[in-house]
């Protein structure tokens, strides 16, 4: 990575004798969008509240544009955010509230009128500028939150879950036009989310939060295809987790109620006898043996789920479960429950977790 | 269902007539000093007195002041405690009913113990002080009312959230108070203002025994040694006590609009 533009050090926060953030450490590159994504409680909220100043690390540093900010007051830190709850001020018109943060810099009211249009423009509210707050949308009142937080041109943009309080159209749209204004902007971006179809859709690295820790940080594409841990792997996507037993740890060969597998050398030093989480996402499973597959499992139709388009099945193989879509074919039944199936995958789509 | 609408009623004309059968026979006898014919003599006896136009003005400014330092102790305080520190809600709280348990005389005998003139702070010592002193008791006295007013004002709006949006944006505390936090509760603020307004006016303790020209020892003076005056300085008070009342009903339609208040 380039030299960061904002570095989070073995931040930790602490209130009392509870720990909510522990040894958090992150760089941001200039320019980049990364979500912190989570279940509540994680750390994630506490993380982002940190780098903008309302809270004070136990320990650590917060760096930005290699200044240390961790000590300064968040009217001290030049960094934009945009609250869950839109933060509008009720008193004043969308104008006024976009211009709040130039006024308090002092800006002259030309000025202040230039960049309040030029803010109105790029969220496409132009028409806006006299309404107050309570005569807009819920999704209105989050764009002219954006466009308050940027007015100032802040050095950093923090989301604090955005989104949350839209409806579900307005979310897809608005978090489309968040990306694209960021990218416009080139303005390096926080953005907390519980939400991971946000998080993977929108984000050019993603840090998944457990406990305090970042447990994996990476591309949406690494995060979903090759999960670091038990607990990425379970939160983002839906994943289906087969117990297995090494029955040769050198040749990477795995038994699933007595099936074996072979895993190809991915047992990441498992000795022979261990037992191992092993993980398939939906998609990578095809009913029956199909070509490009070099592994299968057989066993009993457990359920099937008609949904139009698509048709939802569980196999159950052993004690193990595994669900799987097929596409719906007018020339081919359902399959029925009770029927014995294969399943096939490729063993390079298998996870090992940990 | 129609038995109780009846009963209800009934209950609202007993409760009705009990507020005001009183008012209309005061009114009524306020009109009685010319002989043998309603008239507004009393009225204009009462509005005419050069005492009752000096301790009205009197009491007008001392409820100005009174408002002023109650808004500036009030409003910073009720603030902080909704912000920072809401596990100190309830002493506050129980402080701030103390006035309505603690009666007046008892507070002013203890102002006139603890700052006569060999005081540290001579309050006693002179008559702008003793002014500054009636204003600072009444301050006390209209506690109860305006921190209540400000408290349920700070509540409609989301306090820690609009502080955190302001404070992004680069604003310090009294950019916070003065922009963001006092235009959103403006209106319960002068609802507390007018029901302080309204206590000083009619205040006839501590302005009687601090020795202070106000309003309330000059109704009680008038009222030991005539008449017809008492009942239309009465009839007066009231009306510019349920002015204040209109003032607060009609000011609160051009409060700032928000999701809470949409119309």
């Amino acid at each position: 990575m380039a030299e960061p533009f904002l570095s989070i050090q073995h931040v930790r926060k602490s209130f009392g004798a509870t720990t909510v953030v522990e040894d958090f450490n992150l760089d941001v590159a200039p320019g980049e969008f990364v979500s912190f994504l989570g279940p509540s409680g994680c750390g994630k909220t506490t993380v982002l509240r940190m780098v903008a100043g309302f809270e004070e690390p136990s320990a650590g540093k917060i760096v930005v544009g290699g200044k240390d900010i961790t000590r300064l007051k968040p009217n001290q830190r030049n960094v934009g955010m945009v609250f869950q709850a839109y933060a509008l001020f009720p008193n004043l018109t969308v104008a006024q509230n976009i211009g709040f943060g130039l006024k308090v810099a002092g800006m002259s009211k030309a000025a202040i009128d230039s960049r309040v249009a030029e803010m109105l423009d790029i969220i496409k509210l132009p028409q806006m500028a006299d309404r107050y707050p309570y005569q807009l949308s819920g999704g209105q009142q989050q764009r002219i939150a954006l466009a308050r937080a940027i007015a100032p041109k802040p050095k950093l943009l923090l989301l604090d879950e955005p989104l949350s309080a839209l409806d579900a159209k307005v979310r897809v749209s608005l978090r489309e036009e968040i990306r694209s204004i960021q990218k416009k902007l080139d303005i390096t971006t926080i953005f907390v989310t519980h939400d991971q179809e946000e998080a993977l859709s929108i984000s050019d690295r993603i840090a998944v939060m457990y406990g305090g820790k970042a447990e994996q940080v990476g591309t949406p594409f690494e995060i979903y295809n090759r999960p670091a841990t038990k607990f990425v792997a379970n939160f983002v996507g839906t994943l289906n987790v087969l117990e297995g037993k090494v029955t040769d740890a050198a040749s990477g060969k795995v038994q699933v109620n007595s099936q074996e597998v072979s895993l190809k050398g991915k047992l990441n030093g498992s000795k022979s006898g261990d037992t191992l989480s092993l993980a398939l996402r939906p998609e990578a499973i095809s009913l029956g043996r199909q070509p490009g597959h070099d592994a299968s499992l057989s066993g009993e139709i457990a359920e099937v789920h008609f949904l139009g388009s698509v048709i939802r099945v569980r196999v159950g193989i052993g004690g193990n479960t595994v669900s799987l879509d097929t596409f719906n074919n007018s020339t081919t039944p359902p399959p029925v429950v009770g029927d014995k199936a294969d399943i096939s995958f490729s063993s390079g789509d298998m996870l090992v977790l940990h | 269902m129609k038995s109780g609408r009846f009963w209800a009623w009934v209950v609202f004309a007993l409760g009705a007539a009990y507020f005001f059968i009183p008012l209309i026979a005061t009114v009524e006898f306020s009109m009685r000093m010319r002989r043998g014919a309603y008239s507004f003599d009393a009225y204009q006896i009462v509005l005419g007195d050069a005492r009752f136009q000096a301790t009205f003005m009197y009491s007008v400014v001392a409820a100005l002041f009174t408002i002023i330092l109650g808004v500036l102790i009030v409003v910073p305080a009720a603030y902080w405690i909704r912000l920072r520190l809401p596990q100190l809600r309830p002493i506050v709280e129980f402080i701030t009913l103390l006035p309505l348990v603690i009666p007046a005389i008892v507070i002013v005998f203890g102002y006139i113990r603890m700052y006569g003139s060999n005081s540290p702070l001579p309050f006693l010592a002179n008559d702008t002080a003793t002014n500054a002193l009636l204003v600072i008791g009444y301050a006390t006295l209209s506690l109860p009312y305006m921190y209540r007013a400000v408290d349920t004002g700070l509540r409609t709006i989301d306090v820690r959230t609009l502080t955190e949006a302001a404070q992004i944006l680069g604003a310090g505390w009294s950019t916070i108070i003065t922009r963001v936090i006092l235009p959103n509760v403006l209106i319960a603020v002068l609802s507390g203002a007018f029901l302080t307004f309204a206590i000083v006016i009619g205040e006839f303790t501590m302005a009687s025994l601090l020795n202070r020209p106000a309003f309330g020892p000059y109704l009680q003076n008038i009222g030991a040694n005539r008449a017809y005056e008492p009942a239309a300085l009465a009839i007066i008070a009231f009306a510019i006590t349920w002015g204040c009342m209109s003032l607060i009903q009609i000011l609160s339609r051009f409060a700032p609009k928000s999701a809470n208040r949409p119309n």
